[in-house]
């Protein structure tokens, strides 16, 4: 394990620059951005889940006074799009197109088919009724396993598994994946007990409080600005760009505040129309989604059936691990089989094991990244079956897994060895934890489970500026979703030597700083952090340099030390040091403003681990779930901003163990969803859950100066499993489908098992 | 020489090889490589991610091999 470094300034956790704004509502989110003239766009979304467009008339729409544009599927450019959206989920740009607009077919309940903008939300409303819509309904396929029947209603005609040969046949399968190492037919042989199960997850919303929202200004030469709420504003530049087949030189994007994304805003729904609805009314365009349409028309997390089987010895060994689990993409491919398939085994050491995934069509909505995408619905089936191990061979779970975890230098199951890792630290700190060590409460079950997530770098850029009196500006592109700017600070101050409270940090739109990929992918902190880091380097470069002109020295004979250029040693210099502050304040006569910049793409993320445990209690009488207690343990590499990795940590816990416990789409047989609200689908409120216990692991990432890991993604994957496990020890029936809801869990207390 | 190991799905372009070794300065070098024996590849290579002894790069381009590296191809991973 990498030894422990003490810093000044990282691992404080100084308040957070955006929280004063954010809770007295100063704060400016999607639809807070007003401007002169402004009209407003709304949606008309296909009433059938499967149908083919015969024909769209906007010309009632037109005709209505107060209604400056209507647009359909006709007035994009036609021809494929190169290129693909960022994130899992996001597929091709093409396929992202016709999303955002239906052109032949409408694929699912809520598939936008046309747009207006109108003077009043109330006049667009009108002017959508006046829309004149042919449709041939079809029959919807909206089960995944009934999709991968030989004979199954195709969603897209044209989709031929993608195989190195071409199928001879099109099918609802778009792709699939498979890792595979030694021999499980041994790996079986060799084992004492055997576990063989089904599970499933249902489709999950990413359930962000704030719907998507954007305001599109385009002047009459079809240049203009985008205010949207984003995880990435250069991708959703260019993916707009691409769509509309404009200059992405004549599109600035400007990130508002974000309230949630979770993966679910690296893609675009509104921002295109906004944009054509402009150009073609002349007036600038608000466009805000309503609940309903987050739920029938954004992307969630895939549905999946997991088939597992996995065998060990008496001494706990796993001899073999075969996984088959089919994803639910939606009406386009990209659901997120091989992140869940490379995932599924990651945490730990094994010989043998068969891995294969599907991404299969259904006329549902297209599925877009929810953390740690593929990840929960995998290892919750793997997860769940070693505590059935557990059982079986009357070992401790924490035990059992770490008898076979993986550490650094085990070859991970996609295929390179692991660098310094922290499962196993994870693994004894949940063991040693007060709440481990307490014994289980009377009628109550404790779940077990891992959790992992590669985590990425991607690109990102920065700048910073030292202002006249020392103070620093940083100026980066990723916007802040889970506090990176107080982050990126902390990562500032450290570097420069100064105070946290000296430093100010912007998220820059599209005009004013370089590129940065998506805020996703556990990147912030790693990747825009390194960025700073490096650009704070640059500004120390420069300050030796402007301290040396000052003194008489070489560049080399400077060394900065606590925020002040200083001597270096043996140089015989009768100076005072100079702070950044008289650096600053000489700038004019030693060559003008000083600032650094740094742009790379980041590499050697490093994976981080979790493990979480819980005690959760069934009335056998209503199938109700309580959680009793929650502690989730995760490695961070090094927290720069403790408060904030503990924040990531009980809010994935939390929307885990809303998946787990009642999240999920119900559809009708025509394909309808039927609880598109927060009534009727039920994420967990602060009523439901207990404190999420934390505990933070630090096993440093070689590859980031500070050793970070990105800490989004892994929290959400263990609490699924979690929860199964502890339900199915407390009712001592193992259960296999989420969520574990009070009608699902009576069907299994009231089952045969 | 580098280990490289390619994946299960590329072997319709490869003929069915998935480890081989192969003597490389450099990815650009490894790359090169590759796809003068496998002219398919080129597409393939530039969609994937690739781990150098251990170290995982999402685009890949001068990146250093030594004598006994370990070279696997991958998905690329994002995350949301």
């Amino acid at each position: 394990m990498a030894e422990a470094v003490d810093y000044k300034q990282i691992g404080s956790r100084p308040v957070r620059p955006d929280g004063l704004d954010k809770v007295t509502g100063r704060a400016q989110f999607g639809a807070d951005t007003v401007l002169p003239n402004m009209i407003h766009g709304k949606v008309l979304r296909s009433p059938h889940a499967h149908a083919k467009l015969l024909s769209i008339d906007v010309s009632g729409a037109l005709a209505l006074p107060g209604v400056f544009a209507a647009i359909s599927g006709a007035d994009f450019p036609g021809g494929g799009i190169e290129g693909e959206v960022g994130g899992e989920g996001g597929g091709t740009l093409d396929d992202v197109a016709k999303n955002v607009m239906a052109r032949d077919k409408v694929l699912y309940h809520g598939h936008a088919v046309a747009a207006v903008a109108a003077a009043t939300p109330m006049l667009a409303e009108a002017a959508l009724a006046a829309i004149k819509v042919e449709y041939e309904p079809l029959a919807p396929v909206l089960d995944v396993l009934e999709a991968m029947a030989p004979d199954a209603t195709l969603v897209d005609e044209n989709n031929y598994t993608k195989l190195p040969e071409k199928p001879e046949h099109p099918s609802n399968v778009a792709n699939q994946g498979r890792l595979e190492r030694g021999n499980i037919e041994e790996g079986f042989a060799a084992a004492d007990v055997v576990v063989e199960r089904e599970f499933k997850c249902p489709m999950a919303h990413q359930g962000y409080i704030e719907p998507q929202a954007c305001v599109a200004s385009i002047d009459e030469q079809g240049r203009g600005t985008v205010w949207c709420s984003t995880q990435g504003h250069f991708e959703f530049r260019a993916a707009t760009s691409k769509m509309l087949g404009k200059n992405l030189a004549d599109l600035k994007f400007v990130p508002k505040e974000i309230g949630g994304g979770f993966g679910g805003k690296t893609v675009v729904y509104l921002e295109p129309l906004a944009v054509m609805l402009s150009e073609k009314s002349g007036r600038p365009v608000k466009m805000a989604l309503n609940r309903e349409e987050v739920f029938r028309a954004t992307g969630p997390a895939s549905a999946s059936v997991a088939r597992i089987k996995v065998g060990a010895k008496r001494d706990g060994t796993i001899t073999a691990a075969h996984a088959w689990i089919a994803y639910e993409a939606g009406a386009f491919e990209g659901a997120p089989y091989m992140p869940g398939a490379m995932a599924i085994f990651a945490p730990y050491q094994l010989e043998n094991f068969l891995v294969e995934t599907f991404d299969v069509l259904v006329n549902k909505p297209k599925v877009a990244a929810y953390r740690a995408p593929g990840a929960p619905q995998s290892m919750h089936a793997f997860e769940c079956a070693l505590d059935e191990i557990a059982q079986l061979l009357d070992t401790d779970p924490i035990d059992l897994r770490l008898h076979n975890a993986a550490d650094e230098g085990t070859q991970s199951p996609y295929g390179p060895k692991f660098p310094p890792i922290g499962f196993k630290a994870c693994l004894e700190a949940a063991k040693a934890h007060r709440n481990y060590l307490a014994p289980v409460p009377e009628g109550a079950g404790r779940g077990v489970a891992a959790g992992f997530w590669f985590n990425v770098g991607l690109q990102s850029s920065a700048e910073v500026h030292i202002n006249e009196n020392g103070t620093v500006m940083v100026i980066e592109g990723s916007p802040d979703i889970g506090g990176s700017r107080a982050s990126m600070c902390l990562m500032a101050a450290e570097t420069l030597g100064i105070e946290y409270e000296h430093v100010r940090a912007q998220v820059a739109d599209t005009d004013s700083t370089g590129f940065c990929n998506v805020t996703g992918g556990s990147r912030t902190t790693f990747a825009t952090g390194m960025a700073v880091t490096r650009a704070c380097e640059d500004v120390i470069a420069e300050c030796k340099k402007r301290a040396a002109m000052t003194w008489g020295l070489d560049e080399d004979q400077v060394e900065w030390e606590d925020g002040q250029a200083i001597p270096g040693p043996g140089v015989n210099a009768d100076v005072k040091p100079l702070s950044l502050a008289n650096l600053a304040g000489k700038a004019a006569k030693t060559g003008g403003p000083i600032q650094g910049r740094a742009s790379l793409n980041a590499q050697g993320a490093g994976a981080s681990f979790s493990v979480n445990f819980g005690d959760l209690r069934v009335d056998q009488e209503t199938g109700k779930v309580d959680v009793l207690s929650y502690t989730a343990v995760q490695d961070a590499g090094k927290a720069i901003h403790p408060a904030y990795v503990e924040g990531q940590m009980q809010g994935g816990a939390a929307q885990g163990l809303g998946w787990a416990l009642n999240e999920e789409y119900i559809f009708n047989d025509q394909g309808v969803l039927e609880n598109p609200g927060f009534l009727d689908y039920r994420i967990p409120v602060c009523s439901d859950l207990p404190m999420i216990d934390t505990a933070i692991v630090e096993v440093a990432n070689p590859s980031h100066p500070y050793g970070v890991r990105g800490v989004g993604e892994t929290p959400i994957v263990a609490p699924l499993a979690v929860a199964t496990n502890a339900v199915s020890r407390a009712i001592d029936k193992r259960v296999g489908e989420l969520p574990l809801s009070p009608p699902n869990l009576l069907d299994v207390i009231d089952g045969d098992e | 020489m580098a280990q490289v190991t390619l994946p299960d799905d590329w072997a319709a372009a490869t003929g069915g090889t998935r480890v081989l070794e192969i003597t490389a300065d450099d990815f650009r070098d490894l790359r090169l490589r590759l796809t003068e024996q496998w002219p398919d590849l080129g597409v393939l290579l530039d969609r994937c991610a690739v781990a150098i002894d251990g170290q995982i790069y999402q685009d890949a381009f001068m990146e250093a091999l030594e004598p006994d590296s370990e070279v696997f191809f991958m998905p690329r991973i994002e995350g949301g």
